[in-house]
């Protein structure tokens, strides 16, 4: 288990809890050098998404320029100050991926949750981006859902790997 | 101590020395952009290539070591034609309106292409988004013109610590801006224009006034009064091509005069003034503390700089209470020309204008604060900064440099040495210095030429101690008592200061802080390009002026003397306290 998903939300945490966990986050990261990336990562695990108010608390506990923080997190495409779905689904575009097809593997998704680059379902359910690169360029083109790589995607399969992500939610619903 | 050549010129530097720094000892000028000597060096623009015999690459001259039998080509074909498809990428993605650009014959990048002989821009494509932020009264910034050198960033975090600007976005989004893109005036900016003084195109420029000022001077219904900055008069020179540290006191006042402006005053009399304010204020402070034993908050700092108020408003509100009360000297001449003057002339504070000349682009932003309105009407209507008030005089055909030389208007033109070192680092506290120690002890100060060695100069923080002895029977209790004192420029200093009073790990009784490096003189408003050796061309200049006055202690101004009798009763008077002094408010942190 990485330190991110260590940290992944109950959903019906409050935005106060949550923020009182993430206190706990910074003060156990303050002291540590390069500690606003991982910060950042936790957080968002924990809200879904960066929401200013985690982002100003990051910036004054960790003693960052607020400038800098969101200079960070904009340069990432990984980070996102949305509001996101509950799945994330995100798709290399890295040079490997991108040449074995994965430009029609984001126009496959596009198509099928009527969403763009960005964006997420009426349902919630997802949320689309796009990355550069995953090291998993030997089995491109890849994706990301949640935290699972799925290699040597076609557009055919877009539903089939969709829809084991709808099966869990109605498992967990349970 | 390694040997190479550069252009074939021989040279010896020390180990670690740059390749720009060893060209600079040979005589060779290699171009640059994003280059910051003592700042920045980060490689970042590409414009200092150079080529080194043997590397496969060309290397930035700014970041890259010398080693020992380096054979450099600084203007081999190579080279030149690197650094001319560098430029050319930066202007196919510039706004490139030279004619109507405040910064038009006052621009690095301009400059260099003009340095670099391209006469066409090969390179046509997509430009980057243009956002332009005017929302805060000191400057305003048009990212069109950024060319992403990111020198504003350097001098805003680490010069300043104040973290105000930074990257955002990625690639061709890039933006240099406040988080997330917002504006200025959201985040927190102290509108130094620091940034802008370094700024090598027009992307951060102060607010220009130069309109509003001249309307004012054609309203025949309005009396339009103007001060100067202690700063401005070793420094306006620059913008008509003197020498650094040239006064030009007399001149200016000449070249205001022409511009229609009915009286001259000079904010050193405001200077004095703040002496008489702020030494009264400390004296009190200390008797409330040693004598009546009241819990009142020392050390005590200086608060003639709004940039410095700004930041310890954001970032230290809890030390708001040390801050003297005390209004900056253009807002006090603000107060004292719409009321005292206004009284005199026999004409309503509404009818008054008055402009301020100040080296500073936070003085813009110190004039709108809601408090500055103690007349009853806005204290200090426009202020130019020394860069506008050059282009101003250009731009009424003035001839500047054989102007001949006139003298300031009473009762608001007379100043002393004291006031004309508040412009810069040191000045403000021995100003102070020379006041108290004589109303403490009744004698002068005993230094060489009234002069506190050790808090001149460039030194980021600065300190020294002074022993009362032999004190008059009112100041009886200080007797004996050391007085601590302490100064620092650049903000950053000033946070390194504030931490160490914070830890305990000093105790001062009074500390200057100005919010720019070498004080005033080096303001985000003083004509560019401002680097150590014109801080201390301008700082000499101004020492010069402070000794060649008959009066040289701000409680000996006979117009001063006059005001109190007059007007103000005594320092710290309630009328003083109502138009002179003032209050902070707490800002966030983020």
């Amino acid at each position: 288990m990485n330190e991110e998903s260590k940290h992944v939300c109950m959903e019906e945490a409050s935005e106060e809890e949550l923020l009182a966990r993430l206190d706990e986050v910074i003060a156990e990261y303050k002291d540590k050098p390069g500690a606003l990336i991982p910060v950042l990562q936790i957080a968002q695990a924990m809200f879904g998404y960066l929401p200013e108010s985690a982002l100003k608390k990051i910036s004054l506990g960790l003693n960052k320029p607020y400038s800098e923080v969101a200079g960070v997190v904009t340069f990432y495409s990984f980070f996102s100050t949305q509001p996101r779905g509950k799945h994330m689904i995100r798709v290399c575009l890295g040079t490997a991926c991108y040449v074995r097809g994965g430009k029609q593997v984001l126009s496959a998704i596009r198509d099928k949750l009527h969403i763009d680059v960005g964006e997420t379902t009426k349902d919630k359910m997802f949320s689309l981006e796009v990355a550069r690169c995953f090291g998993a360029c030997g089995l491109a083109p890849a994706i990301m859902v949640d935290n699972d790589v799925h290699q040597r995607v076609k557009p055919a399969r877009i539903q089939a790997i969709l829809d084991q992500y709808l099966d869990k939610n109605i498992e967990t619903n349970k | 101590m390694p040997k190479l050549t550069i252009d074939g010129i021989p040279v010896e530097v020390p180990d670690g020395t740059t390749i720009i720094q060893a060209a600079k000892q040979a005589g060779v000028k290699i171009p640059t952009l994003c280059y910051l000597e003592e700042v920045q060096a980060i490689g970042a623009c590409r414009v200092c290539v150079v080529e080194v015999e043997g590397a496969r690459t060309l290397v930035a001259s700014c970041v890259a070591p010398v080693a020992e039998g380096m054979k450099i080509h600084t203007h081999s074909k190579r080279a030149r034609e690197a650094r001319k498809t560098v430029v050319e990428l930066l202007l196919s993605d510039h706004d490139g309106d030279c004619q109507i650009c405040v910064r038009n014959e006052d621009c690095e990048l301009q400059d260099l292409a003009r340095t670099l002989g391209i006469k066409e821009v090969r390179y046509q494509g997509e430009k980057s988004k243009r956002i332009v932020d005017e929302s805060t009264p000191a400057v305003v910034r048009d990212t069109s013109k950024c060319v992403l050198c990111r020198r504003c960033i350097t001098v805003c975090n680490e010069v300043q610590g104040v973290g105000g600007l930074f990257p955002q976005n990625r690639g061709f989004e890039t933006v240099i801006g406040p988080a997330f893109c917002s504006d200025l005036d959201d985040v927190v900016c102290v509108q130094c224009g620091q940034c802008g003084a370094v700024c090598p195109v027009g992307a951060i420029v102060e607010r220009d006034q130069i309109s509003d000022v001249f309307s004012a001077l054609d309203d025949p219904t309005k009396t339009v009064v103007v001060q100067t900055a202690p700063a401005i008069r070793a420094a306006l020179g620059e913008c008509f091509g003197l020498p650094p540290g040239t006064l030009v006191t007399g001149k200016m006042v000449t070249a205001l005069r022409r511009l229609g402006f009915h009286a001259v005053f000079d904010t050193n009399f405001a200077a004095d003034l703040c002496i008489m304010e702020e030494g009264t204020e400390l004296l009190t402070r200390l008797k409330k503390k040693l004598v009546d034993g009241e819990d009142i908050a020392l050390p005590m700092f200086t608060s003639c700089s709004p940039g410095w108020i700004k930041f310890l408003e954001h970032f230290y509100p809890d030390m708001i209470p040390n801050v003297s009360t005390c209004k900056s000297p253009q807002q006090m001449f603000g107060a004292i020309a719409k009321t005292y003057y206004a009284k005199k002339i026999g004409k309503k504070p509404e009818d008054i204008v008055v402009v301020s000349i100040m080296p500073c682009t936070a003085k813009k932003y110190e004039h709108q604060r809601p408090e500055m309105n103690s007349s009853g009407v806005r204290d200090v209507d426009y202020v130019l900064t020394t860069r506008e008030l050059g282009r101003m005089i250009k731009q009424a055909g003035i001839d500047f440099v054989n102007l001949p030389d006139d003298k300031q208007d009473s009762p608001l033109g007379l100043s002393t040495g004291a006031a004309d070192i508040f412009a810069n680092t040191g000045g403000v506290m021995e100003a102070a210095i020379r006041t108290v120690y004589e109303i403490v002890t009744g004698r002068e100060l005993p230094f060489d030429g009234l002069h506190v060695t050790p808090i001149e100069g460039l030194e980021g923080i600065k300190e020294a101690s002074l022993k009362l002895e032999q004190c008059v029977p009112e100041w009886a209790f200080l007797e004996g008592a050391t007085v601590n004192i302490a100064v620092a420029h650049g903000l950053g200093n000033a946070r390194a200061l504030i931490e160490r009073v914070r830890s305990g790990e000093k105790t001062y009784h009074f500390i200057e802080i100005m919010t720019c490096p070498g004080g005033c003189i080096g303001g985000g408003g003083q004509p560019r390009f401002t680097d150590n050796s014109v801080r201390l061309a301008r700082i000499q200049a101004i020492y010069k002026e402070d000794e060649g006055k008959q009066l040289r202690k701000s409680h000996v101004n006979p117009d001063i003397q006059k005001l109190y009798e007059e007007f103000l009763g005594h320092p710290n008077s309630e009328v003083s306290h109502h138009l002179l002094h003032t209050h902070y408010h707490a800002r966030t942190k983020v």
